[in-house]
């Protein structure tokens, strides 16, 4: 049983006219076996939450703690974080040329378990976790990212999460830009994932389309880079009936 | 650091006391060389390129009189540190001590000498600077390699050039032919120290594919200038690598021009440069013929205060070149504080008849992007920079198709990898 705790986080970002606060107090608990979705508008900082967990260094946490099983996460550099059982599947996933996806999944995968991957049952769990995403089995030797499509880049990052297994999981906009057959290959590899019973996923979402797939235990809302509201599966099924407008109009008048 | 980008500029007449070497047809012979002036019989092989040139090259001359020891304030010096360049200024006679040549030929391929003037030596080479010229004078006999027609040299032909000592002089002319429709790869490797000062004549025979691959694998001290120098016949196909590891300064020119139509050049490039190095790749390619290709792509990595790498990538389009396509590009990763990578495409363009032209050049650090990429894998930093570093480099060596070569490269990677990532990485928040 593992937990993920996110306790009054601020964070801001340096812009020409100076530091601009982002995230003004954010409260969440993640524990292993649950899945969270977090939704919200546009510009809203949901995306920010998720870079600021992984710990990008555009993102300053100016207060606030976040920690895995007690660990102060906020105190690790990026990959530490990441072998503490961090992942964070990127809406915009980074190509880096030169690197193939066989090398770079055989070199995430050893310093995940600080030891190299049995080379047999490797490359078989490769393939098998490309084929899941119904990657071809050539994608191996492009270089990573580069060349590939929205929808192949999101594929990637599931079989990524598929292979390296992590504690938790954070999906930032993964269903974004996906069509139908891709977000349902998509869904399927986090409902794997989820389906081991005791990892924990962080879904950041802008549409409640991916919702239809993937069942949230809690739903959050977040407006102007806080929690606004919090409840079941239902509330998805509000947001979809009335959108954000309640909550953007709520907070104008605040 | 310095980015800088040059856009085309000529003279209006183009014209150039010393030029109407580089117009001579393919059966010019070296005897004919020194006297052609423009207009003359010989430049009027080619009659649409003798009253325009580029002015970045005007032509060159056998005579070391009429290169004066530069200054560093000339175009073609002014990126180079010519104090610690001077010993190969003066024009000395070979020390027979200063370097060991060892030559492997692979089965059907023929070994001989030129003597100065004796063709195809100086058929196609044209000393374009001082040292080129002083190599010219001074080489005595070339070593003269033939690949015969059609023969496909299942092996590299090796010359290893191994330095003795950094203070002794050697001139070196060599001369490559490769025979009609011959298939063919030379590797050049460069080790040890001296004050190497060598040309490479190239004959690309029509419909022959020839790869040369120059490895400079220098100790710290070493000193090189050349100037190699390819002649790429009708459907011919011509590679060639500059590799450049070590030396304290290494100046080389890689120039192409064609014998016929039809003819492709691709100049790849990958270098390394350490603290204190110096280390200059100028190209120059001369479309003179319709329907030729060239393809530029080097690439470096730069380290360490003092670390100097100069590419000039100039691209002359002359007016009988209709339908040629270009491409250069060349792109600097820098490592750490205190390094200078200057890059300059020129694109000179005579003919608007063209299928293609361009060039890009680029200068950056890593990537913030692909560093945090990596590491929210649970890569570390020293192994995300090693990824990224290799991936740089990857399209180059794979092209090389050498084994040995590639995995020297690799190896040579790996070294100067571990310098880099013994230095601190600049703060990341």
């Amino acid at each position: 049983m593992a937990t993920l705790e996110i306790k009054d986080l601020h964070v801001q970002v340096e812009t020409e006219s100076g530091p601009k606060a982002i995230l003004n107090g954010v409260d969440l608990t993640i524990r292993s076996g649950e899945t969270h979705a977090i939704m919200g508008p546009n510009g809203s900082g949901k995306s920010t939450l998720a870079y600021s967990i992984a710990g990008h260094p555009k993102y300053q946490v100016t207060s606030g703690s976040v920690t895995l099983d007690g660990q102060d996460l906020l105190e690790m550099t990026v990959d530490e974080r990441a072998r503490a059982g961090l992942f964070l599947a990127m809406q915009y996933p980074v190509e880096v040329p030169g690197v193939s996806v066989a090398n770079f999944l055989r070199t995430a995968k050893t310093a995940m378990d600080g030891e190299a991957p049995k080379i047999r049952t490797w490359v078989k769990d490769v393939t098998t976790a490309m084929e899941k995403m119904q990657l071809d089995s050539s994608f191996v030797q492009r270089s990573v990212n580069e060349g590939f499509s929205g929808g192949e880049k999101k594929r990637a990052e599931i079989a990524q999460l598929e292979l390296l297994n992590p504690k938790f999981a954070v999906l930032d906009e993964t269903d974004s830009g996906l069509d139908i057959d891709a977000l349902r290959v998509v869904s399927d590899g986090v409902n794997r994932f989820t389906g081991q019973g005791d990892r924990g996923v962080l879904l950041i979402t802008h549409y409640t389309r991916i919702l239809r797939y993937i069942k949230p235990d809690f739903v959050h809302v977040f407006v102007r880079g806080k929690v606004a509201e919090q409840g079941g599966p239902e509330l998805a099924d509000r947001l979809e009936a009335e959108g954000y407008d309640r909550y953007l109009h709520e907070s104008t008048g605040a | 650091m310095t980015t800088t980008d040059t856009s085309t500029d000529r003279r209006p007449d183009g014209t150039h006391p010393d030029r109407g070497v580089a117009d001579i047809g393919p059966g010019a012979t070296a005897d004919s060389l020194p006297a052609g002036e423009p207009g003359g019989a010989v430049a009027g092989a080619i009659e649409t390129s003798t009253t325009v040139a580029s002015h970045l090259h005007p032509g060159g001359s056998f005579e070391v009189d009429d290169h004066p020891v530069p200054t560093g304030r000339e175009e073609v010096w002014r990126f180079t540190p010519v104090k610690r360049l001077r010993p190969m200024f003066e024009p000395v006679p070979t020390d027979d001590s200063a370097v060991e040549h060892q030559v492997t030929l692979p089965q059907g391929v023929v070994q001989g000498v030129l003597a100065p003037g004796q063709a195809p030596r100086g058929t196609v080479l044209v000393p374009a600077d001082r040292p080129a010229a002083i190599a010219s004078a001074q080489a005595g006999e070339a070593l003269h390699l033939q690949v015969p027609a059609e023969h496909v040299a299942t092996e590299p032909i090796r010359i290893t050039v191994t330095g003795r000592a950094a203070d002794r002089r050697s001139n070196a002319h060599y001369v490559v032919e490769a025979g009609a429709h011959s298939e063919a790869t030379v590797v050049l490797h460069h080790q040890g120290s001296a004050q190497h000062n060598a040309n490479l004549e190239v004959v690309v025979g029509d419909g022959a594919r020839l790869t040369v691959i120059s490895v400079q694998d220098w100790d710290a001290d070493a000193l090189h200038t050349g100037q190699h120098e390819a002649r790429v016949g009708r459907d011919a196909s011509y590679q060639h690598i500059a590799v450049s590891f070590g030396g304290d300064v290494v100046r080389l020119q890689s120039n192409v021009s064609y014998a016929g139509p039809g003819g492709r050049a691709e100049l790849l490039g990958l270098y390394f440069v350490d603290g204190g190095q110096h280390i200059e790749h100028r190209l120059f390619v001369d479309h003179n013929t319709p329907k030729s290709e060239s393809n530029v792509d080097y690439r470096g990595a730069l380290q360490g205060a003092g670390a100097h790498a100069v590419w000039i990538g100039d691209v002359l389009i002359r007016k009988a070149a209709e339908g040629i396509d270009t491409y250069e590009s060349n792109r600097n990763l820098v490592l750490t504080d205190g390094c200078r990578a200057d890059s300059v495409p020129n694109l000179e363009i005579e003919t608007g008849e063209i299928a293609g032209a361009g060039h890009a050049s680029t200068t950056g650090r890593f990537d913030d992007e692909q560093l945090f990429y990596l590491r929210s894998r649970g890569i570390d930093e020293t192994e995300a920079r090693r990824l990224v570093v290799h991936g740089f480099f990857a399209d180059i060596i794979r092209r090389i198709g050498v084994d040995e070569v590639e995995e020297l490269l690799l190896a040579a990677v790996e070294r100067e990898l571990e310098i880099t990532v013994g230095v601190p990485a600049a703060p990341t928040a």
